[in-house]
């Protein structure tokens, strides 16, 4: 049976069936695609080796405008300038966070893996992108929403809801496991 | 290498302030010579463990102070998680964005 993550001796352990990690390798390809540094032909090298993006722009899908959110609320040019300083960063980032968690979900043997502390955060993180991908796409907008009941079961985003509700509740067990 | 000194007479010493733990850095109400705030936003997705165990990892916070600044937000709509100088609170809130955190920076009011 399928436990998720949980605390053994030698450190967090994650349990998962072969379908499980399968769907988790998907999800977890398509957020690094999803927020890999955007390909700019006619960037500034000498900027784009500093990290410096001088074209960035707030994102328009609003997944990822929720990943990359404004930093200021009143002052558009603070908030675009801040966003020319850290966005590569910050996409590099996800998307090596992502890297990590797909290496570490290749070990997996006999269905489980135990993780590195490094991982422990990674895979956090990297949970909590997909969710807050999820979640946007499904629109939760109110505290405490139950994605059982936002969506029909014959509605075409179901498989979405459940994946989201699958992912909260990894993402549960491994807070449960880093506490403990 | 350095002698051992005596102990200077006490009314010698301008004590501004003791303390040998180590500086957390909040209390925005109290430090007025820290002009700007990191404040972070309620979401609808974000697992309050999650944002508690952020406040713990990030800042260093205890259990305790994590969890009354997640409630803050949960309930108020929004917490003041630390203050300082702008560029140290860009930095917090670049971290905020790279956990999922919704967090902006604002001069203090």
């Amino acid at each position: 049976m399928a436990r998720g993550f949980f605390r053994s001796r030698r450190g967090v352990v994650l349990a998962l069936e072969p379908m499980e990690v399968a769907v988790l390798r998907t999800a977890i390809a398509d957020l690094a695609q999803l927020v890999g540094p955007a390909q700019q032909e006619d960037a500034d090298p000498l900027a784009a080796l500093v990290g410096i993006d001088e074209a960035v722009e707030r994102p328009e899908d609003p997944a990822l405008a929720r990943l990359f959110p404004d930093a200021y609320t009143d002052d558009d040019e603070a908030a675009a300038e801040f966003r020319r300083y850290t966005d590569r960063r910050l996409r590099s980032l996800r998307s090596e966070r992502a890297e990590r968690c797909l290496e570490t979900l290749s070990e997996v043997e006999k269905g489980r893996v135990t993780l590195a502390q490094e991982d422990e955060q990674a895979f956090l993180t990297v949970l909590n992108d997909l969710r807050l991908i999820l979640g946007t796409r499904l629109e939760i907008t109110e505290d405490d929403t139950d994605p059982e009941t936002i969506v029909a079961q014959d509605d075409p985003r179901r498989p979405l809801a459940d994946l989201y509700i699958w992912i909260t509740w990894l993402q549960s067990a491994l807070l449960h496991a880093l506490a403990s | 290498m350095t002698r051992p000194t005596g102990i200077p007479p006490l009314r010698r010493v301008r004590i501004v302030r003791v303390t040998v733990l180590p500086e957390e850095r909040v209390d925005a109400e109290v430090r007025t010579d820290r002009p700007w705030v990191t404040i972070v936003w309620n979401d609808p997705i974000n697992l309050m463990d999650y944002v508690t165990h952020v406040f713990m990892t990030h800042f260093g916070y205890s259990k305790e102070k994590a969890t009354a600044l997640m409630l803050e937000v949960h309930n108020d709509g929004r917490s003041t998680v630390s203050a300082g100088d702008r560029e140290s609170m860009e930095r917090d809130v670049a971290a905020m964005h790279s956990y999922g955190l919704w967090a902006t920076l604002a001069k203090d009011s």
